[in-house]
Parts: structure tokens; sequence; C-alpha cells
């Protein structure tokens, strides 16, 4: 709008006062829109903000009613407070050593599948690709009984090689499926020119693929992020002692464990709260490093694909 | 069953590896195609492993352990159907989380699209600060489930909860949300609502690679913004909104963590949905045989409703055979 009010100067009166007509339904319209726009976007925000605004409640705030948005006072305290009891670092490492053993097993394995379907001829390989696609529709819960009691009996149970382990064979068929449509944007020229340089089909995965496939690399180690921490399932199945929860069960078992504590007082609102946005401002910092891979991988997965 | 969505891409690219026609027609005789393909094996190997250690033999393994009494501590004993009958002849939680599970999915995912393309919609509109908006409409989505999960029994709560309090400012006593056994599937609805903006990207995407060129067609034979909405903007991107639907669907069905945390399953069953069901059934009551039945039943659900949907979407769906955009 301000640039059509810029152009209208330059015109006649009268083209401005026909501009002007012509133009009116339009800021009408573009009114309404910003107005739905921003009215969505603030039911969108404000449970975050209720999030940080609760954590930073004085505990007698927590329980007015109605409800008061701003915290009369800003209890910073709350953090160190809930932190004093709640076992952030150690859950939090935990959620790390799974996250980093996801990601590096992950990143690796299904991209040697995904450039073995992409790039390399051999015999079944369009039917075993198919296969892959089929797993991709797999529910969790098929796999997973069988697999809990083979880990048990490896001895495995209480530690983090079931979290783990899977991912570096490949288990992941999104992302093989995912990565494979990737690189088959590349150029094959390149694997050409680098064969005639006496580089073997490996050497061009990593010397050359790789190299090419950031972007798409980056998304999958986003994604793989979001799910390992966002993970509830399996950690709730595999961990049980409370030294190897991750942040997300450590957190829904700190709650509750105000039942067996000797004075037995629920633990404050503000304090879960204070845990709660911690948990979450690791992702929404990680998005925000990494928005341009991210969007561009959905953008991947999702339209091209 | 992807590759009805995706295929048709696969079948009009070249075939990535060279000289293609001589490559099939001889490809054993070649010393360097033959090594090309062992190559190829060998960088398959940790899937084909990953694919018989962690998905064929635990599929046909709780095949198998779905016909049997399997007492966690006990090991497996061949019971036949027994498993199958009680759950479809005896079990009323099996059909009440089944219910709840649907009822859930049906209302959540599919508002959850019309919500997410909507905005997407009125983003595509030429808005300033697109990266803004996006971001603000998109952030709830990668919320963890956990904390939302405290979040939303937060604020629905009964007596101190934000909606309530709202709801007080009009002289209206809130329901208790998700200690009520009415309120408490809509509460579950309006808190998978809140991540709708999950799909934004992706329609976004979908919307801005509709070639302007259709629009223009459609204005110059008369098409009002209503008729090119239904006619060259759905159509265009009706493959996105299946995908998101598909996956929403298969996503919604495996509801787990939400219930856990908030409600547990409670009040009286209201919101058991059915991996919670199954959860209960292998790691409370350690029924290995019958959580395998109960698995085997989703998959097949899953696999029902994919066709389903796809088959139901033939019409719906427009797919553009082209070799545009890579």
């Amino acid at each position: 709008m301000g640039s059509a009010t810029a152009t209208s100067t330059a015109a006649t009166q009268t083209a401005r006062a026909r501009l002007a007509r012509i133009m009116w339904p339009r800021v009408v319209a573009r009114g309404i829109l910003y107005l739905v726009l921003i009215t969505g976007a603030a039911i969108f925000m404000f449970p975050l903000f209720w999030l940080v605004a609760t954590s930073l409640k004085p505990e007698r705030d927590v329980f007015l009613f109605p409800p008061n948005l701003i915290p009369t006072k800003f209890e910073w305290v709350n953090y160190p407070e809930a932190l004093a009891q709640f076992p952030f670092l150690r859950s939090f490492l935990n959620t790390m050593i799974i996250v980093i053993g996801v990601e590096i097993g992950r990143l690796l394995s299904c991209s040697l599948a995904a450039y073995g379907f992409a790039r390399l001829r051999f015999p079944f390989r369009d039917q075993l690709f198919i296969v892959v696609l089929c797993t991709m529709m797999l529910p969790y819960q098929v796999t997973l009984l069988p697999q809990y009691l083979v880990f048990r009996d490896f001895g495995w149970l209480d530690t983090f090689l079931p979290l783990t382990v899977p991912s570096f064979f490949a288990t992941n068929a999104f992302f093989i499926f995912m990565l494979r449509q990737f690189f088959r944007t590349i150029p094959t020229e390149y694997d050409d020119a680098a064969e005639i340089d006496g580089c073997s089909p490996l050497g061009i995965y990593w010397h050359i693929i790789l190299p090419m496939s950031l972007p798409a690399l980056g998304a999958v180690a986003i994604f793989t992020f979001m799910g390992e921490w966002n993970d509830y399932f399996a950690p709730l199945i595999y961990l049980n002692t409370p030294e190897n929860h991750t942040l997300a069960i450590a957190l829904n078992s700190w709650q509750q464990a105000h039942h067996s504590n000797p004075t037995n007082r629920p633990r404050p609102y503000s304090q879960i709260m204070a845990v709660a946005t911690l948990i979450t401002l690791v992702p929404v910092i990680v998005f925000f490093l990494a928005q341009r891979y991210f969007i561009q991988g959905v953008v991947i997965t999702g339209v091209k694909g | 069953m992807s590759s009805g969505i995706s295929g048709n891409r696969g079948e009009t690219a070249p075939i990535a590896g060279g000289a293609t026609v001589a490559a099939r027609r001889y490809w054993w005789q070649s010393p360097i195609a033959r090594r090309r393909a062992s190559y190829g094996y060998l960088t398959i190997l940790p899937w084909i492993i990953g694919f018989l250690a962690f998905t064929a033999y635990p599929i046909f393994a709780s095949l198998y352990y779905s016909f049997t009494e399997f007492p966690i501590l006990k090991g497996p004993s061949w019971a036949g159907l027994q498993n199958y009958e009680r759950m479809f002849f005896q079990d009323d939680l099996f059909w009440h989380s089944l219910r709840v599970t649907a009822v859930y999915s049906l209302v959540a995912v599919p508002s959850g699209v019309i919500v997410g393309y909507l905005v997407a919609l009125i983003l595509n509109q030429k808005v300033a600060g697109l990266s803004v908006w996006r971001t603000m409409y998109f952030m709830p989505s990668i919320v963890p489930a956990v904390a939302s999960a405290f979040l939303w029994s937060w604020i629905f709560n009964s007596e101190f909860g934000l909606v309530n309090g709202f709801l007080m400012n009009f002289g209206l006593r809130g329901p208790k949300w998700f200690f009520s056994e009415e309120w408490v599937l809509p509460a579950f609805m309006i808190m998978h609502l809140w991540g709708a903006g999950g799909g934004l990207v992706l329609y976004l995407a979908a919307l801005q690679g509709v070639p302007t060129t259709l629009y223009e067609a459609a204005k110059v034979d008369g098409a009002n913004v209503w008729h090119r909405l239904v006619h060259v903007t759905l159509p265009m991107t009706s493959p996105v909104i299946l995908f998101t639907f598909l996956t929403g669907i298969i996503g919604s069905f495996q509801i787990f963590t939400a219930g856990y945390i908030v409600t547990g399953g409670g009040p009286r069953n209201a919101s058991l949905f059915y991996v919670l069901y199954l959860f209960r059934t292998g790691w409370n009551y350690f029924q290995m045989g019958y959580a395998a039945a109960l698995a085997w039943v989703l998959l097949i659900i899953m696999l029902a409703l994919t066709l389903l949907t796809l088959y139901a979407s033939r019409r719906l769906v427009y797919y553009e055979f082209s070799e545009e955009g890579k």
C-alpha cells in the first residue's frame, strides 16, 4: 500500500482518484487479511507465552483465578530452584548421547543405502527399494515387541543400545527415500568424471555425493534431532532406572515423584513449567539456527517426494 | 503404497548410472558393471541386515506371538486364535479404544489439515514479513510432546486454568476438560490443532509451486477468486494435502505421549487411545501375546486406512506429469 500511494503521487489528480476507487476494496481486503493473520498468530503463540509466563510466576500468582497474564513479580529464582531438584544435566546428557548416536548411525547408513539405490546398478535393486517403501508404512508398535524381547535377551535393557544401535542399520526408510530423491537430482556426469579419474563407487559417495548433498543431510539431521528429542515411547520402554532417563521421561517421573517424597507437596506448577520451558527451548533454538535446512527438508520430502 | 504418492516422478526420471541400455542388456558381462553391482550390495548391506533383524524378523515374530499366550517371564505357548477371539468378541476395551482413537483421528486430522491449509492460503497472498508469520504459526508444532502435555493440562486445568478463566469473563463455567468424560477428547483435539502449523511449510511450498500462468488463464476465462481456488489451487496442491492427511492419520492413530502423560487413558477410559491400551497390555499386564495381536490389528487398520484413502482420493488428487523443477 505504501508503494501504491507513492506511485499515485506521481500521477495526475484524476488518475489518483480513479486508482483510489480501484484500490479501496483491495485495502479493505488486505486489512481483513492482516486482522485474521494477527488474531491467528496470537492464538497460536499464546500457549507458548503462557508456558513462559507461568514459569516466572510466584506461587501465589499461579493459583489466582481468573489467572493474571503477566506475573505480578518475575520470579527468576523458579529456574534455579527447579534445576536444584530436577536432574537436568544428567538427563540432558542422556538425551544427547542418544541423539548423537542416532545422528551418526542414521546419516551414515541411510545415505549409503540411498546412494546405492540412487546411483548403482545391481540385480533386484528396484524390487528391494519397493521393500524399503513398504516398510515406511509400518507402525512402530508391530516390530517393537519382538525387538524388545531380543534386546532383553541381549541384556541391553536399561542401556542406550536399543535406542541407538538400530539406527546404524538404516532402519528409517523415510530418510533413505528422501536422500535417494535428492541424490537423483545430482548430475551423473560428476560420477562419470570421478570414475574416469579412478574413484571407486565408495569414493564417489564420500567425495562427491555427500558434499553435494549437505542441504538434504542437514534436513535429515534436524528431523532426527527433533524426533529423538521428542521421543517418549521407546525411552519409556527401554530405560528404567532414573539415572538413564532422557529429559522427556525425567520430567514426567519428576513431576510424579512428590508422592514418594516426605513432605508430599505437589511440585509447584511454576517449576514444572520452568523445566518444560527449558526442554522446549532447545528445539526452538535448533529450529532458528537451521531454519533453512528444516524448511528445505520439509519441501524435499513433501513436494518433490 | 507410498509409491502411489510419489512414484510418478520416478518413472519419468532417467535411470541413474550412465549407459542404461547397454548396461541393461549385458550388465553381467562387463567387469565394471559387475564390480559396481557388488558395490551396490555393499552399500545396502547395513540396510539388509537392519531390515532382516529389526523389521522382517520382528514382524513375523509378532505375528507368531499373536497366536500364543505369552506372559513375559514364562515365554510363548501356542493358543491358536484365542487372542483374536478375546479381542473381537469379549474385550470391550479393545472396541472402546479403537472408537476413541478413530473419533479423535477423524476429527483432529482433517481439521488440522484445514486450519494449516487456510493459514498457508492467507500467507500466500504476498503478505509482508512472511517468514516471521510462518515461524509464529509453525513454532507450536516443534514443542516437544512432553512439554506440550504439561502445558495443556495446565491450560485446561478446571480450577485455575487459562481456558476456564477466560470463559468466566463471559459468565460461563467451563467443563473439567481432561477430567470430564465428554470433554477429554475435544481437549486433545484442540491440543492437536495447536500443532496444525506443522503442515504449513509444506502447503506454502506447494502453493508457491502453482504456475502463475494457470491463474492468468483462469482470469482470462472469467474465473473469480473462489473458482480459482477450487479449480486451480486445490487440484494443483492436492497431492500435498493427501500426503499430510495420510501421514497425519497414521500419526494420530499412534498417539501415545499426550494421553499417557495427561490422562493416562482416563477418566474412566474415555481417552484410552489404542497404543495406550497396547502399552498397558504389554508393559503393565505383561500379556505379550495379546499385545502382539493388538499390534497386528493396528497394522491391518493402518494398511486399510492407507488403501482406502488412496482409493477415495483417486479422483480428487491431481498429479502433474512433468520434468520441470527436477
